[in-house]
Order: structure tokens, then sequence, then C-alpha cells
């Protein structure tokens, strides 16, 4: 035996399973960009070619929750737009984590009014928070590069980092009429078609 | 003929307030006739389009009689005429008479009027909020809430890493 892994020679790497796993996973992030303000622009800015977010093995920009495992908060959340984020958050896969970028996604910013939620980690998980208004892309790539470092020094391939988890279940799925059974429900409420003027 | 004297000459003996602002009109007329106001203007004026309706919280303004104000913007698009009117609104009595059978855009501009100050207009055909959450509880450009509200920001569950 010894003698046959010998032979082997350089051809094969010894690794734990784990480390190998949370390699993959680290080198292949697939961001959720949720860009709701300006923040955006320095997200897109990151990931077009002067900065070029794909050498780090992020490129791949879904707008499905279901395909992505790096959500990129970029922008001011209000009210109106916390239960999507945290719907979309619900439905992304596990392992999954989020960076919140731009000083509005972590504090609200200069936006302390009635309807800016003042930061989006009271209400869902944050791994990695970036600084400024708005952060440089380098500042994007760093938190990255830290992501992963985060991601190989903490990943277990028995997803022990959500062991604790209690309920399973994420958002209930529509059924397959539900939607157009909640339109007609509207719809009996306020009478509508809306443009129907009562005169 | 200015809007001015038409409307006087059309609707005599009615109390109107009339002032001029860099050349433009400005007309207060009791919260009773603004519909008939309106339709005179609209259909014996040729003030054809509703430019904008807003609301002003005059609460604790040097020299304000009454709290609120409703501002209509009326645009003669013709002769590019333009007449500012207003009615003056005090609690608890916040209701004026929907724009809507006259001019098609007051739809959305009264809704976002009742969202912000919680004027209620009779007649509307759909009396709902327009910007913020229907679940909102207060009228929050009224000068008596504060400008970091009241909390509805912080009503939300929580998501936790254990159970996400
Ligand atoms: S942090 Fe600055 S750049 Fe980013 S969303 Fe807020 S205001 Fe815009």
């Amino acid at each position: 035996m010894a003698q046959q892994l010998k032979q082997l020679g350089d051809s094969v790497l010894w690794t734990k399973l784990d480390s190998a796993a949370s390699w993959a996973r680290k080198n292949s992030l697939w961001p959720m960009p949720f860009a709701t303000a300006c923040c955006g622009i320095e997200l897109m800015a990151a990931s077009s070619s002067r900065h070029d977010l794909s050498r780090f093995g992020s490129e791949v920009m879904r707008f499905s929750p279901r395909q992505c495992d790096l959500m990129i908060v970029a922008g001011r959340v209000v009210m109106k737009m916390l239960p999507v984020l945290q719907r979309i958050w619900q439905q992304m896969s596990e392992p999954k984590w989020c960076i919140s970028m731009g000083a509005c996604a972590c504090t609200g910013g200069v936006f302390d009014t009635y309807s800016v939620v003042q930061g989006i980690d009271r209400f869902i998980p944050v791994d990695m928070y970036i600084p400024g208004c708005p952060p440089r892309p380098e500042q994007l790539i760093r938190a990255l590069l830290d992501l992963q470092d985060k991601i190989q020094n903490t990943g277990t391939v028995h997803f022990t980092e959500f062991a604790k988890r209690e309920t399973p279940e994420g958002p209930v799925v529509f059924e397959a009429d539900e939607i157009a059974r909640i339109r007609n429900q509207d719809r009996m409420k306020l009478s509508l078609p809306i443009y129907n003027p009562r005169h | 003929m200015s809007c001015k004297d038409n409307l006087d000459k059309l609707l005599p003996g009615k109390s109107r307030t009339w002032t001029k602002f860099k050349d433009q009109d400005r007309v207060i007329v009791p919260a009773a006739d603004l519909t008939e106001t309106m339709r005179t203007l609209r259909d014996q004026c040729s003030m054809d389009m509703l430019v904008d309706v807003t609301g002003v919280d005059w609460l604790d303004y040097e020299g304000a009689k009454d709290r609120f104000e409703v501002v209509y913007c009326l645009l003669n698009v013709e002769s590019g005429e333009r007449l500012v009117v207003s009615v003056m609104l005090n609690e608890p009595d916040l209701e004026v008479d929907s724009m809507t059978s006259l001019y098609k855009s007051a739809d959305w501009l009264e809704r976002e009027v009742y969202d912000m100050f919680g004027i209620t207009f009779k007649g509307h055909p759909n009396p709902k909020r327009l910007l913020l959450p229907e679940l909102f509880a207060a009228f929050p450009l009224r000068k008596d809430y504060p400008v970091q509200g009241r909390g509805e920001r912080h009503n939300f569950p929580v998501i936790t890493r254990a159970e996400s």
C-alpha cells in the first residue's frame, strides 16, 4: 500500500474533506445583487472589466436567489422593501453569506427618517460590512477576499455552522393558483378595475 | 381675459381670497365651493390640466389661522396660463371633495395627499395609501410627526442565522 502511494507521487494532493469543500465554495461564490440605490453602481463597476470581480471567482451575478449563495445588499432598504429582502434571503439555498455594502445598508447612513431601515443587520444576518458612501470597488473586492478567508476557516462539509437551526423550512411556497386567488380577493375588496370612478 | 376676472364674473358673490405672487394668481376658496369652482374653471375658463395636488401643514407657522391647506395647480395648456386654487381645512373635519370626476390626474395625487397628511377625499374611487405600506399607522408629513418616525421601521420579524 505504502509503496503504491509513493508511486503516485505529486499527482495526488492530500487535504481534509472540509477544507476541500470550503475551497470549492469560496472560489465560486455566486452573488445575488440586491442593489437598491447608488451603491449598486459601484457594485456594477466592480464586476465590469476595469475592476473585474471575476478574477476572484465571483462573476456570476444571478438574479434568481435560488442560484446564489452570496447576497450583496448595496444601497438603502426602506420599510416597504424589507419584507422583500427577507423573503429573498430565505429563498437562497444554503450555505449562504451576506455582504452589507455601504453606509446605508450597514447603518441607514444619513437617512435617519421614518421609512429607512437603520442597518439591515437588525433583520437579517450579515457576514461582512463595507464602510463608505459609496465604497470603492476595491473595498468590495477586499470584502470578498476577507469573506473567502472566513469561508475557508469556518466552513465544514456537514454544515455544522447551521447546526443550531430549529425551524428548517423556508418561506411557504405559493400554491399553483394562490396568486390568482389573492388578486381576485383584492378585486372584490377594492372593487377593481381601478379606473372606474363612481360618477 | 384672465381667469380671475372670468371667475368673478361667472360665480359672483362667493367668498374668495385672491393673492398674487410673482405674477401668478392664487385663490383660496371655501371647501364647500371647491367642486363648483373647479368645474367652472375647467369648463368655462379652459383650465384643462390639473398639474398637481399637494398639501401644506401650517402648524405653528407665524400668522397662520388654519392648519391644513390643499393646493391644486391648474394649467391652461393652450395659453399657458396657470392658477393655484387652495382650500383651508381644520381638524377634525379633514375632508374635501375629490376632483377625480373632473380630472383623472387627481386620482394618484389625492391618494398621495391622503398618504402624507391624512386628508380624505369624498368620492374618491380608490381611497388607499399610495406610497407607504398599507399598515402604516401615521401621516408622516404632518408637522407634529417626528422626523425619525414612531418606531414603524422596527416592527419586522428578525431572521437569524439559525432559522434562515
Ligand atoms: S452609502 Fe452612499 S452611495 Fe451607498 S446607497 Fe447610501 S447614499 Fe448611496
